[in-house]
């Protein structure tokens, strides 16, 4: 049997924001977008409806129907509740791996769960939009795995996100390799050669990312690595966060723990606090990698130190 | 998901195809091996001779459930064994003859060293099977060559509990006088065997599909064929399988035997003929046919008469298997899927792609598999909540009624 968090089977049980959404429910200004994927013969599929403000993008409301096994339902429940409330740009910075994160994680075998949920939100963004999200994918990227319909861009895409090392992995997040396994060879290929990409991508990366990034072979100094988390929760969180007038101070990092305390707008509410969190998780993560501190890292969200 | 062990005593077990309660019977016979009476029945002294007396009686008892002699069973540590056993032993007694017809719908045991085989240099044919499950008896006899060493076919399958007609592909296949291996794990206890009257010449028992342990298994090899160990050791099972008797747990299988076949006869019943053969059977079709009637969308997968007295296989469409399973287990109802959540590969179960059933009846197949300890009050329990259950997964569901929807809406969005 699966071994599944409490979270999942909670939003298995008891799912959130299911349904559809109604164009008559919608207001002049609103819209309704629709994000399909998957299909009855891989076994999961799911259809995404965001209601969505036109004059400011920001996500009203988020429904799914979902056919699959309970951490396919889950994680669309979880997507619903992460995108409600944010606009249509910002939902675009999620990750599976943030919904993965949202439902405290899933089994390995089931991460390609939380890969439809983020591909249902791309769909869906695309059809408000009106152009692919992903043009390059859609152009000349050939099918690597016939079975389930995966093509070479997106399997490249996927390596390079959850930093995958194993063919094994790449059937576990988008199925490629599952069925009669004759693309194996072709995605143990792709491995290698991203692989090989990030290798020498390395110092170019350095270069982009400015001072605070250092040589990634050998490990950050603490101070090194504090003044990287301050540069990337300068640049990148705080910004966003200023928007809603809300803020966030990093207050402790402690090995691979990263302690930030929210502030103004943030403070008080439990799901900003969660995708803030994730947010910056994330960030940290791509502006660490290679560097081995990212894969276990950690933000906490502590509530004002000053008060207690 | 964790349980927490109080909910346990409510569990409603409708899983018996995958492994059985152990017989209370079968646990008190079995204690003592275990404690007092540790003796190697191959000892020359009486404290060992006791158990080797107990052993020949565990031996009688499973020869009786399948109608054979005593000296033609070979007690085994599973049914997987059994499998192998009888296999290789079929072929190495025929090194010159390299060919195999077996069936697309075999457990795992025999199709996966087939496949092995393979690679070893052997040819397999691997028969189709209809709709309904069923072998196509001509092409058997068209399969078979002067080149093929064995014909390998389960009695009964463990996910539609679809019976082959045994003793008339057998005769097919000794007219060509060619070995007959049958996979009769799901059948023993279940159906009546005897093979006496019978064409098959390797049947292969496991005894945790029949309330005896895990770990429990036997395999009958008819007198006059040559066979050759799979395990070499000792003399024990007179050289046929070395390595020290699981005395506890052949005490046990043979206890579960005596009891099975009690089961079955139920003319002779000094038996509580209650919970017989036909009171398993009047279950399985009141949970039947109360689930075919009260839900819609749903059909059954599998033969409708050749079939197993305990085993429904029953696809809901536009759900997915694995929903419906924890969605089960709420209740403490235990069931299984084909679904390919389930399985932990990405493709739903290999013996319903043979069958050629649509996918939306593929990941929402459900197997329910009973046995003589359920009762009526568990049946009427799984058919209060499963109507209610499958509704709630389908008002989820993105697909309904009418797939062509789905299709319809998708491409209009596409055109927007
Ligand atoms: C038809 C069939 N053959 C063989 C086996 C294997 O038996 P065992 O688990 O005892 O190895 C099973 C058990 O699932 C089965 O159903
Ligand atoms: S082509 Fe990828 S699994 Fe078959």
């Amino acid at each position: 049997m699966w071994d599944y968090t409490d979270k999942v089977m909670d939003l298995f049980y008891n799912p959130h924001n299911m349904g559809k959404i109604l164009p008559n429910e919608c207001r002049e200004e609103e819209t309704v977008a629709v994000g399909e994927v998957g299909s009855i013969v891989c076994g999961d599929a799911l259809r995404l409806h965001l209601k969505i403000d036109k004059r400011t993008d920001e996500i009203l409301d988020a429904r799914f129907q979902t056919f699959g096994c309970a951490s396919a339902i889950a994680s669309s429940s979880a997507l619903t509740d992460l995108v409600r409330g944010i606009t249509v740009d910002e939902a675009l910075q999620i990750t599976n791996r943030n919904i993965a994160d949202y439902l405290e994680g899933l089994p390995q075998e089931k991460m390609h769960c939380s890969v439809m949920g983020k591909e249902a939100l791309e769909a869906a963004i695309a059809n408000y939009k009106g152009i692919p999200i992903r043009p390059e994918e859609e152009d000349d990227s050939p099918l690597v795995c016939t079975c389930f319909a995966v093509s070479r861009g997106k399997i490249v895409r996927l390596i390079r996100e959850n930093h995958l090392t194993s063919a094994e992995q790449v059937t576990n997040y988008i199925k490629a390799g599952g069925g009669c396994g004759s693309c194996l060879m072709e995605i143990d290929d792709l491995l290698a050669q991203v692989d090989g990409n990030k290798k020498t991508e390395t110092p170019r990366k350095t270069e982009l990312t400015a001072s605070a990034t250092f040589p990634s072979l050998h490990p950050l100094t603490n101070l090194q690595k504090i003044s990287l988390i301050q540069q990337v929760i300068e640049e990148e969180v705080r910004p966003i966060l200023a928007l809603d007038g809300g803020d966030v101070e990093l207050y402790e990092v402690d090995g691979n723990r990263v302690q930030v305390v929210l502030k103004g707008a943030c403070d008080s509410c439990p799901s900003v606090t969660t995708t803030l969190r994730l947010t910056i998780e994330d960030k940290l993560r791509d502006r660490l990698q290679p560097d081995r501190i990212a894969s276990d890292l950690v933000v906490e969200a502590i509530s004002n130190p000053i008060k207690h | 998901m964790s349980v927490p062990k109080s909910e346990t005593p409510s569990v409603i077990y409708l899983d018996n195809n995958a492994t059985t309660q152990v017989a209370e019977e079968a646990v008190e016979a079995m204690l003592p091996y275990l404690s007092q009476y540790y003796g190697n029945p191959s000892s020359m002294h009486t404290f060992g001779g006791r158990v080797s007396r107990k052993i020949k009686e565990a031996r009688a008892n499973i020869a009786a459930l399948l109608g054979a002699e005593p000296t033609e069973i070979i007690f085994t540590s599973c049914g997987s064994e059994g499998d192998n056993a009888a296999i290789q032993a079929a072929l190495a007694s025929q090194p010159d003859k390299r060919h195999i017809v077996t069936t697309q719908v075999e457990h795992p045991a025999v199709l996966n060293l087939c496949k092995r085989l393979e690679k070893d240099g052997y040819t397999v044919t691997y028969l189709a099977v209809n709709r309904k499950g069923q072998l196509n008896l001509n092409e058997l006899r068209a399969s078979l060559t002067d080149n093929t060493a064995l014909v390998s076919v389960m009695c009964a399958n463990n996910e539609t509990g679809n019976i082959f007609p045994i003793e008339r592909i057998g005769e097919i296949v000794k007219e060509r006088g060619i070995l007959f291996h049958v996979d009769g794990v799901q059948a023993a206890g279940k159906i009546p065997l005897n093979m006496k009257e019978s064409t098959v010449d390797f049947l292969v028992v496991s005894g945790h599909k029949l309330h005896a342990p895990k770990g429990t298994g036997a395999l009958y090899v008819r007198k006059g064929v040559r066979f050759r160990p799979f395990l070499v050791g000792g003399h024990q099972e007179r050289g046929r399988r070395g390595g020290t008797e699981n005395v506890p747990g052949i005490i046990a299988l043979g206890k579960a035997a005596e009891l099975a076949l009690e089961h079955l006869e139920e003319e002779n019943t000094r038996v509580r003929a209650l919970r017989s053969l036909t009171y398993v059977r009047s279950l399985r079709d009141r949970l039947e046919q109360g689930l075919l009637t009260s839900i819609p969308h749903c059909q059954l997968n599998g033969h409708q008469s050749w079939r197993l007295p305990n085993t429904t296989n029953i696809g809901f469409k536009y759900v997915e298997g694995e929903a419906i399973l924890l969605s089960l287990d709420r209740y403490g109802i235990c069931a299984s899927s084909g679904s390919a959540c389930t399985s932990g590969s990405l493709e739903p179960s290999h013996v319903l792609r043979a069958m050629g059933l649509p996918y939306s009846v593929l990941h929402g197949s459900i197997r329910l598999s009973l046995s003589r300890y359920n009762t009526s009050e568990e049946i009427e329990r799984v058919l209060e909540v499963f109507p209610k259950i499958i509704d709630r997964l389908r008002e989820l569901s993105p697909f309904n009624s009418d797939e062509a929807e789905w299709l319809k809406e998708q491409s209009l969005v596409n055109s927007q």
